[in-house]
């Protein structure tokens, strides 16, 4: 039996907006599993329900084999990492981390020698005796991960834990996470609505959007075969290229040009393409493009054009192509990283 | 920005001028009148006025009446003072838990804060009146309540009168204060601790400590000077005296009695001891508060 259970989960909040739909999701021991999505799309309501912050509307919990719709939130044995990290600012780091275990009646030693252990895990030692407002954002990152190690809890909760760090910041801290969580073995569950951050962290990601869990999957399963439009246009930088078109004679057809595509007939249908998937050919067989602007990112180079028929296109490629904005180029893709959405339920076609 | 610049620089003394009358007017002149009163004595007839040095601060220090009205200045502050920071807090605390007609709550809290001292003691003296009061029947029929001949039971009524209205000052400052906190940090000890008791005094009270410093000396302040209106209009210092505030005998000896000597110099004293205790606030309890 899986260690985190959620049984067709829904909130509702009083003032009748629903914040989650029917929800169901099984979180094995020790594996790490993001919720990514928008902003608004539910994904830190269902955290805050697994903490206990938010009342369950109707479904169930369940954690360990037990339901905890009911249980407080102390009592469920799991800590959470807040975004603006929450730590308590009249008190020292060294009583921020020791809190949790005093209220929960464990004795002064085994107290001191479980903040000691954590302040050298997280090497925040020599700060135990500051206060929150003496540190800086990395360090009160550190405090709150430590007062969350602390309890030793069956789970954690980060909920965008990263968003107030500078970039270099965020991705150093994201891998000390990663290594944490894997050194340590806990069942962790982290909010992010930054697709890098959920792609590099995850064993598992869950990507929400308003409110219902779009696609469960490995990150890789998520990248190579998003089940819907949204979750194909939320994962991956630059997004994917969306073209819509029709699918006739196992051939699609948009304005400009067909693509062969084995599925049965269809009329509204959209072709979903990555700009990595897309080359520069010389030959002038590929589709005809004007490049419109170009982004030099230094390892990769992205060109946005549009086709002859006012398709925006993006590629993205490798080499070092000495294209400028104004020119003329020909594009093509490879056939096997074509994905088709129907237009009307944007879920991905099935052969 | 763009610096604003008048020809004349005479011109901003003209817009400093109407603060600076009134202030004068009514604050720094009746200053030094009080001074000027505290250190002479004038004749019966109001004819002459003689430098007295120390003799009006020596008359009034050696005045048993003055001792009684300093120790229950000093029992009324501290009361009141408790009395209205408490149950304010946990009005607070309440009304910050409502969720359905919390603003109804909050207009109906804050509501006694607009009354005026004396309209305040006369409200009170409906319920205190040996003919009519609800609470005096009620003290009555308990234990013989009556603030007429008992310096307790009087102390009772202008306890209740005098807290009342204080109750709805504390409960606004503290629901802001409360409303300060940040959400999270109160999630993070909902994980942290069960009791919502010791989460309270180990979390929310603390982080209130700056509203809660502020509100101690406004009531303190408050207790000292504006009892006046409270005082004049329902015990007027009876049995007989001990329930005079240092302010209302100050107004007594000087206006009724007419001993303006000792008037001044009740309150040259009292304005010393206010300045002791704001000092001692300031250097010993401030230090041990969190600001955010």
């Amino acid at each position: 039996m899986s260690f985190i259970n959620l049984k067709n989960v829904v909130k509702v909040y009083p003032d009748g907006t629903q914040a989650i739909f029917n929800s169901s999701l099984s979180i094995e021991k020790g594996e790490l599993v993001v919720f990514v999505g928008p902003s608004g799309c539910g994904k830190s309501t269902l955290l805050r329900m697994i903490a206990g912050l938010e009342d369950v509307t109707d479904g169930e919990i369940d954690l360990d084999g037990n339901r905890i719709n009911e249980i407080d939130p102390s009592e469920r044995d799991i800590a959470m990492v807040f975004q603006n990290y929450a730590l308590y600012p009249h008190m020292s780091v060294y009583n921020n981390i020791a809190y949790g275990l005093r209220s929960r009646g464990i004795k002064k030693l085994e107290i001191e020698a479980q903040v000691t252990n954590v302040s050298e895990l997280l090497q925040i030692g020599d700060l135990l005796s500051k206060k929150p407002g003496q540190l800086s954002g990395g360090q009160r990152q550190r405090v709150a991960m430590g007062r969350a190690i602390a309890r030793d809890p069956k789970v954690f909760l980060f909920d965008e834990p990263l968003s107030n760090l500078d970039a270099k910041l965020r991705v150093q801290v994201r891998l000390e996470i990663k290594k944490l969580q894997r050194k340590m073995g806990t069942t962790s569950i982290f909010v992010t609505h930054d697709q890098t951050e959920a792609m590099t962290l995850g064993d598992r990601l869950v990507v929400m959007n308003k409110g219902v869990m779009e696609q469960v999957g490995t990150p890789m399963e998520i990248y190579y075969h998003p089940k819907t439009k949204f979750v194909a246009e939320f994962i991956g930088t630059p997004s994917m290229n969306f073209i819509t078109g029709s699918i006739k004679d196992k051939t699609f057809k948009a304005s400009s040009f067909a693509i062969p595509a084995k599925y049965e007939d269809k009329d509204d249908v959209i072709l979903g393409v990555r700009p990595e998937d897309i080359s520069i050919t010389k030959a002038t067989t590929g589709v005809k493009c004007k490049v419109e602007l170009i982004e030099k990112l230094g390892s990769s180079t992205v060109i946005y054009c549009v086709d002859m028929k006012e398709n925006q296109l993006c590629v993205s490629t490798q080499s070092r192509a000495s294209v400028e904005v104004g020119d003329t180029i020909h594009i093509s893709t490879n056939n096997k990283a074509l994905h088709f959405f129907d237009r009307e339920t944007s879920k991905a076609l099935t052969k | 920005m763009k610096k604003v610049q008048f020809k004349s620089k005479y011109t901003q003394y003209i817009f400093l001028a109407p603060t600076l009358i009134i202030i004068s007017i009514f604050l720094y002149l009746p200053i030094v009148q009080t001074f000027r009163d505290a250190f002479t004595t004038q004749d019966a007839f109001g004819f002459g006025r003689f430098f007295a040095g120390w003799d009006n601060f020596k008359f009034v220090l050696s005045d048993p009446s003055y001792l009684v009205a300093l120790k229950f200045t000093f029992i009324y502050i501290f009361v009141i003072t408790v009395i209205s920071c408490s149950l304010g807090l946990l009005l607070a605390v309440q009304a910050n838990k409502v969720i359905h007609g919390k603003s109804a709550y909050k207009t109906l809290l804050i509501w006694p804060y607009a009354i005026a001292p004396a309209v305040v003691g006369v409200t009170a003296q409906y319920f205190f009146s040996e003919r009519f009061g609800i609470l005096y029947a009620l003290f009555n029929s308990l234990w013989g309540f009556d603030w007429t001949a008992n310096i307790f039971d009087a102390y009772i009524y202008l306890f209740i009168a005098g807290s009342w209205k204080q109750i709805s000052a504390n409960f606004i400052f503290f629901l802001a204060g409360l409303q300060t906190i940040q959400k999270s940090v109160i999630e993070a000890s909902l994980i942290d601790c069960r009791s919502s008791l010791r989460r309270f005094w180990t979390i929310t009270f603390p982080l209130l400590m700056p509203t809660t410093f502020f509100l101690v000396i406004i009531n303190i302040t408050y207790g000292f000077f504006d009892t006046f209106g409270i005082i004049d209009t329902t015990t007027i210092g009876a049995p007989s005296g001990e329930t005079k505030t240092l302010v209302y005998k100050a107004y007594i000896d000087g206006f009724r009695g007419l001993d303006l000597g000792a008037a001044g110099a009740q309150s040259i004293i009292m304005m010393l001891l206010v300045l002791i205790i704001t000092i001692i606030q300031f250097r010993y309890i401030e230090r041990r508060i969190h600001y955010n």
